[in-house]
């Protein structure tokens, strides 16, 4: 009886191994390289020929004059771009209380008194977040607006202008890509 | 909780429940042959692989079919994660995997499970993604429709002694629905940003950071299957959560859409077979409504956020540890909610760090059974295996035969259920106890405190109902775990489909009674709720005083201020 099954049990493992593991992903990356080459390489940020970060992945800004991310859980290098996972510390855990504790009082800081918003001071699930809320965002935009001597409404109308609004209300959430935004700034006309 | 998240909530049901009727449908038409147009294809596989198309087989030859497949697959699967650093596309020269992990992660995708014991931007290189673990996302979806469309078959007619051919329909599935979704839906994925490449990693010269590598891979392909046939295993370690496998809020609707709609087309597709579409219909309502609860019920808890958090000053705007910007909280749940109803397990947010309802609720769904609506075909027929126990505890209320679809519901059948039902639950309830009297099992947990607790339990309960999600925190590659939720996986798969395929055998063979006044209706409101009502006492009361010391103790000693 296991006997009769043999032939055909194997031999549809072999064809659609050969099937669905090279023949349609080869047939589906090559038509994906030649029509979507740059989302399909990881939707690269290129500056002087090279490739600085990629526009979804998030990476590590510390300093006054740029927009700090979200914490990221990546250890020992936040931000570690081939590495992702978030700090699966739970609710209660007295390890991420005191991390947040020590979040907020260095945002409080760094941007002084006033709400901190909970993105800020919260690790993200994929280590790699590269947004902020747009409230964090416009919570930051003084103290970078005073490190590069840029007026104020400048960096605002920037932020502004960069953030994603959610569709309808209900698709998406107000957020800001933190290297476009950084990016952004360096470009813009010191005053 | 704002009607915005509400809405969002009720969106994703109207797109989904909208396409599980024509898709069902089609399900209907592929199981019943009347989908042809691949046909060149179909036959030249038939051809090659030795398959008399017109061969039908009772139970036991469809079952033992199944069988011989997953265990040739699984070898294979071994064998690759083992040899995999002699083998093509594995730029950046990953060693072989370790016997017991090889052997979990074997276990893990030949079940459709895709519990990941190993960290794949270390591990798995890119060969051994695409040719190993990527097949199996379809494989496994397609087995276990397969075996839902043999169990729909024996309600068909009087006196079945076949079930049908399973290698035409494992065939028929992966070319005519599995196939065609994942390359659409990969399309789309690439159009948003995953990427689609050869290469394993991409040197960056980052602003502040300075020269590193960038993860990346054949991403959009494997996330497609990974989500539409309920797998769940993520190309990378943060799954479904990092930017390169949902890089917006688009694409996270678009997933969580997808690994839902086969699981609610089935019992549409059921209804078409049994030319009773209102059965159907009564079964996709059942598993809706405990769906739409845990749902509500996950985004309120998260909502709500962590009070040890807004009193050390955080806004009060949630719970955002372990989630991202770009999905926002409402669309977070409701992706990791959906992902534990179907047995996917993808995860576009932790678990691990969810507030301790807000990760009781995918816990307890998963404890449910995995039938609203479940895996791909494993959720449909673990649904009848509950109608059947409904129809039997209704007659024994009401003093009426129990019968499903003219099918007489004897004891054979009953005892064969409830060894099901009882059997995985002991699996569970059985392996998290031991592990934790073990130090092997303490040493792996990452969280103290009933924390702790639920970090293990949610271990053994998702690897026995072949979900795959995690309290990640938890380390999963010690020789207890590797070994132990190894083979969690493959009892929870197989010692569960064979009995389910041995009452569909039983039941084919039965004569199919016409409707009478003595007939308790299976179709219907009354019956929904008896169905949600067996499913939630049979199927989740057991775990209750586990839950308890877990998520619930939790729950109560955060808002007493405790941390551990």
């Amino acid at each position: 009886m296991i006997l009769r099954e043999l032939r055909p049990a194997f031999s549809l493992v072999v064809l659609f191994t050969f099937l669905l593991g090279l023949v349609l992903p080869g047939i589906f990356t090559g038509a994906m390289q030649a029509v979507l080459p740059w989302q399909a390489n990881g939707s690269l940020i290129r500056q002087n020929g090279q490739a600085i970060g990629s526009a979804l992945i998030g990476q590590n800004f510390s300093g006054a004059q740029y927009f700090t991310p979200r914490p990221s859980a990546l250890s020992p290098t936040p931000y570690t771009q081939d590495t992702s996972g978030a700090s699966n510390l739970g609710p209660t855990s007295k390890v991420l209380l005191a991390s947040v504790k020590q979040r907020v009082a260095a945002y409080l800081k760094a941007y002084g008194p006033g709400p901190v918003p909970a993105d800020a001071v919260t690790a993200s699930a994929s280590g790699l977040d590269p947004d902020i809320s747009l409230q964090n965002a416009l919570r930051q935009a003084p103290a970078v607006a005073k490190a590069r001597h840029l007026p104020f409404t400048t960096v605002t109308a920037l932020v502004e202008n960069m953030a994603h609004h959610p569709f309808l209300g209900i698709i998406g959430t107000d957020h800001v890509n933190v290297l476009k935004l950084n990016l952004a700034l360096e470009h813009l006309p010191a005053s | 909780m704002t009607i915005d998240g509400l809405l969002y909530i009720a969106l994703v049901f109207a797109l989904v429940l909208g396409a599980a009727f024509p898709l069902g449908r089609y399900i209907a038409a592929i199981f019943e042959g009347r989908v042809t147009w691949l046909r060149p294809v179909e036959t030249g596989f038939y051809r090659l692989a030795g398959i008399e198309e017109a061969r039908q087989m009772g139970w036991q030859s469809y079952a033992i079919a199944l069988l011989l497949l997953s265990v040739i697959h699984f070898g294979l699967l071994y064998a690759i994660l083992r040899l995999q650093y002699y083998l093509p596309f594995n730029p950046l020269h990953i060693a072989g995997m370790s016997p017991r992990l090889a052997f979990n992660t074997a276990a893990s995708f030949t079940t459709n499970t895709n519990w990941q014991a190993y960290v794949p931007e270390q591990q798995i290189s890119n060969g051994a993604q695409m040719i190993g673990l990527c097949v199996h996302m379809f494989l496994s979806a397609a087995a276990g429709i397969a075996a839902a469309g043999a169990v729909m078959r024996a309600f068909t007619g009087s006196g079945l002694k076949t079930l049908g051919n399973f290698y035409t329909d494992l065939t028929r599935v992966t070319l005519y629905l599995l196939i065609p979704g994942a390359l659409i839906t990969a399309t789309l994925l690439v159009l948003a940003g995953a990427p689609q490449t050869f290469a394993q990693a991409i040197q960056l010269h980052t602003l502040q950071s300075g020269a590193q590598p960038l993860a990346i891979g054949p991403v959009a392909f494997q996330e497609a299957i990974k989500e539409f046939g309920t797998n769940g295993g993520g190309f990378f370690n943060a799954n479904s959560a990092h930017p390169f496998e949902n890089p917006n809020a688009w694409t996270n609707l678009l997933e969580n859409w997808l690994l839902l709609v086969i699981g609610f087309a089935l019992p549409i597709a059921f209804g078409h077979m049994v030319k009773d579409k209102s059965q159907g219909r009564t079964l996709m309502a059942a598993m809706a409504i405990i769906l739409a609860l845990g749902c509500v019920g996950a985004y309120a808890a998260e909502a709500t956020g962590n009070p040890l958090q807004t009193a050390a000053g955080v806004q009060a705007s949630g719970n955002w540890e372990g989630k991202e910007m770009r999905f926002g909280i409402p669309a977070s749940t409701t992706f990791n909610v959906s992902a534990t109803c179907t047995s996917t397990g993808a995860v576009d947010s932790f678990a691990d760090s969810y507030t301790p309802l807000g990760g009781a609720i995918p816990m307890f769904l998963m404890q449910l059974g995995e039938v609203t609506p479940g895996g791909v075909g494993s959720g449909f027929y673990t649904i009848i295996v509950f109608a059947l126990l409904s129809v039997f505890v209704a007659g024994l209320m009401v003093g009426r035969t129990p019968e499903y679809l003219g099918k007489k519901v004897q004891a054979k059948e009953i005892k064969l259920a409830m060894l099901g039902v009882l059997i995985l639950t002991l699996f569970i309830l059985a392996g998290a106890g031991f592990s934790l009297i073990t130090s092997s099992g303490v040493g792996s947990l990452a969280n103290a405190g009933p924390h702790g607790l639920s970090e293990m339990l949610y271990a053994w309960t998702s690897a026995t109902e072949n979900n795959g999600s995690a309290f990640a925190g938890i380390s999963a590659d010690t020789k207890l775990l590797d070994y132990g939720l190894g083979a969690a996986m493959l009892f929870g798969r197989f010692a569960f489909m064979v009995p389910i395929l041995a009452i569909a055998g039983s039941l084919a063979a039965k004569p199919k009674l016409a409707e009478s006044a003595g007939t308790f209706p299976t179709t219907g409101p009354l019956f929904t709720f008896l169905l949600i009502g067996v499913i939630i006492i049979l199927g989740g009361l057991q775990f209750m005083p586990a839950d308890t010391l877990g998520p619930l103790a939790e729950h109560f000693l955060l808002y007493a201020g405790k941390s551990f």
